[in-house]
């Protein structure tokens, strides 16, 4: 298995390479912009097949997207932020026509004010939208995780969009020891998209995309419900397979030391390494310190993670975004709802933090760790990082 | 419209439906307006037939033969572009 120095952004970039999408339409965008860029030269240079379509705008993109998607192609994009904010009102037309396009989202902080560092505000504004969303901790998690994208979207129960997200900056500029898969290999495991309908097939003409109202609009929207439900099965039976192939194992989330642990944080993203060595840390200096690292975000297992979470007296969610609702980030208020009327729930608080990029500290998530201590005279919705 | 709706688990997916055409369908029926074709000054120039947005200009034989008022959604645009003088097609308010 080659093992290459490659940066969030090339690792996906190299991912697509090797996925070999018929169809990328995409706009560059800080800092995701070198994916589709490093993509442009692999088209340029003939590496792949991909018919390239350098649009005019994001809105345009994801357009062009589901159109490609729609004739049967297997289609990819790359955005961030307001890019991917332009592309809101296309996103839920892809779910509603079960077009399975897969995206890489550099996560960075929505305008305004202006900033391009990350946050997770800009996917999880879009979490409504019946994309799949998966988030990765390094540019290794990067390139694995869009890879299974595809297996995933496009698997025939599935059939929904899905994006893989990594941090701005943090993972996209970030240069990493990797380990891929042999090109023959990738191109194995991702296999052929098999499209049910294809707009351009003339032989069997269909109709997509119609006005669908008061009295079928309603019934496709449960049919996205339903399949997003029952996603969680085929991501895990992707995952095996690819573990199989790569001993590198995936689930719906990492549980690390969290088996017998006394205090524990829900994590997205990169800051769930950083947490890991204050676990470590602190399980030396003999504190049951744990980490749940959430890497599916959509469908969100609830189920499986208030299983997780049963037997740990203290948990703190951080989130990186906030929702600004009064009480608690889109994470947390997600698991506090997993939890509610379950038997043996743990006591949960609540940290927004590293908004814009601010900087997370090792200091800081100690602190984190140490108010679990005191979770009873906790406010259920804090910050760290922020200046008061 | 009694017929029994598909519910969520049988209806494709996707919102996918077998192809359509409107020929089936009485479209001109909000129609305000409805063009009356003078045959004795129109030279069959089939200017109208190109510029009809909705094929509703009807033909046989290669000549213009009249309009599909079932069709036909009253635009005007045949009478605006036909070249005679004076206008073979002229538009004439629809009885309520
Ligand atoms: S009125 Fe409009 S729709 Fe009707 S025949 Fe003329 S051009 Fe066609
Ligand atoms: S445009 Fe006028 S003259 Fe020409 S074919 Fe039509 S009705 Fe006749």
């Amino acid at each position: 298995m080659p093992t290459l120095a490659k940066t969030g952004n090339e690792a996906m970039a190299e991912a697509m390479r090797q996925i070999n999408p018929d169809v990328v339409a995409a706009y560059p965008i800080t800092p995701a912009t070198e994916i589709v860029m490093i993509f442009a030269s692999f088209v340029a240079d003939g590496l792949v097949d991909t018919e390239y379509i350098p649009v005019e705008s994001e809105h345009s993109a994801m357009s062009a997207c589901v159109g490609a998607s729609a004739a049967g192609a297997r289609v990819m994009t790359g955005t961030s932020s307001q890019g991917l904010a332009l592309m809101y009102e296309i996103l839920p037309i892809a779910s509603a026509l079960r077009l399975p396009i897969i995206m890489s989202d550099v996560n960075r902080a929505i305008s305004g004010p202006i900033n391009i560092h990350c946050d997770h505000s800009d996917t999880m504004a879009a979490r409504d939208f019946g994309w799949i969303q998966i988030f990765s901790e390094n540019a290794q998690e990067a390139y694995d995780n869009l890879i299974q994208a595809v297996r995933i979207a496009e698997h025939p129960k599935v059939k929904l969009p899905t994006m893989v997200t990594t941090d701005g900056f943090i993972i996209s500029h970030c240069m990493e020891k990797i380990e891929t898969l042999e090109d023959t290999e990738a191109k194995k495991f991702v296999g052929e998209r098999k499209p049910e309908v294809s707009v351009l097939d003339i032989e069997h003409p269909v109709t997509l995309g119609a006005l669908d109202l008061q009295d079928y609009y309603f019934e496709h929207k449960v049919q996205v419900a339903d399949a997003m439900r029952n996603s969680i099965q085929y991501i895990l039976e992707i995952a095996r397979e690819y573990e199989k192939q790569t001993g590198r194992k995936y689930d719906l989330f990492e549980k690390y030391q969290l088996d017998d642990a006394e205090v524990a944080l829900v994590a997205l993203g990169s800051t769930a390494g950083t947490t890991k060595a204050v676990v470590d840390e602190l399980r030396a200096k003999g504190v049951k310190a744990g980490l749940l690292k959430l890497r599916v975000f959509r469908p969100f297992p609830a189920e499986e993670i208030a299983k997780a979470l049963a037997n740990v007296p203290a948990v703190a969610v951080l989130d990186r975004s906030d929702s600004y609702n009064g009480q608690g980030g889109p994470l947390f208020t997600e698991i506090r709802s997993a939890l509610y009327g379950k038997a043996k729930t743990p006591k949960l608080i609540n940290y927004v933090y590293g908004l814009g990029g601010r900087d997370v500290t090792l200091d800081e998530l100690r602190t984190v760790f140490a108010d679990l201590k005191k979770i009873d005279q906790m406010p259920a919705y804090n910050y760290f990082g922020v200046r008061e | 419209m009694s017929e029994a709706k598909p519910g969520w688990k049988s209806l494709p997916e996707n919102d996918a439906l077998a192809p359509g055409t409107a020929d089936k369908f009485h479209t001109g029926g909000w129609r305000s307006e409805k063009p009356i074709w003078n045959e004795k000054t129109c030279i069959q120039c089939m200017i109208c037939w190109i510029a009809c947005p909705d094929v509703s200009v009807t033909v046989k034989d290669g000549k213009m033969t009249g309009f599909d008022y079932d069709h036909c959604k009253g635009c005007g645009i045949c009478a605006f572009e036909c070249p005679t003088k004076p206008k073979s097609i002229v538009m004439e308010t629809e009885k309520k």
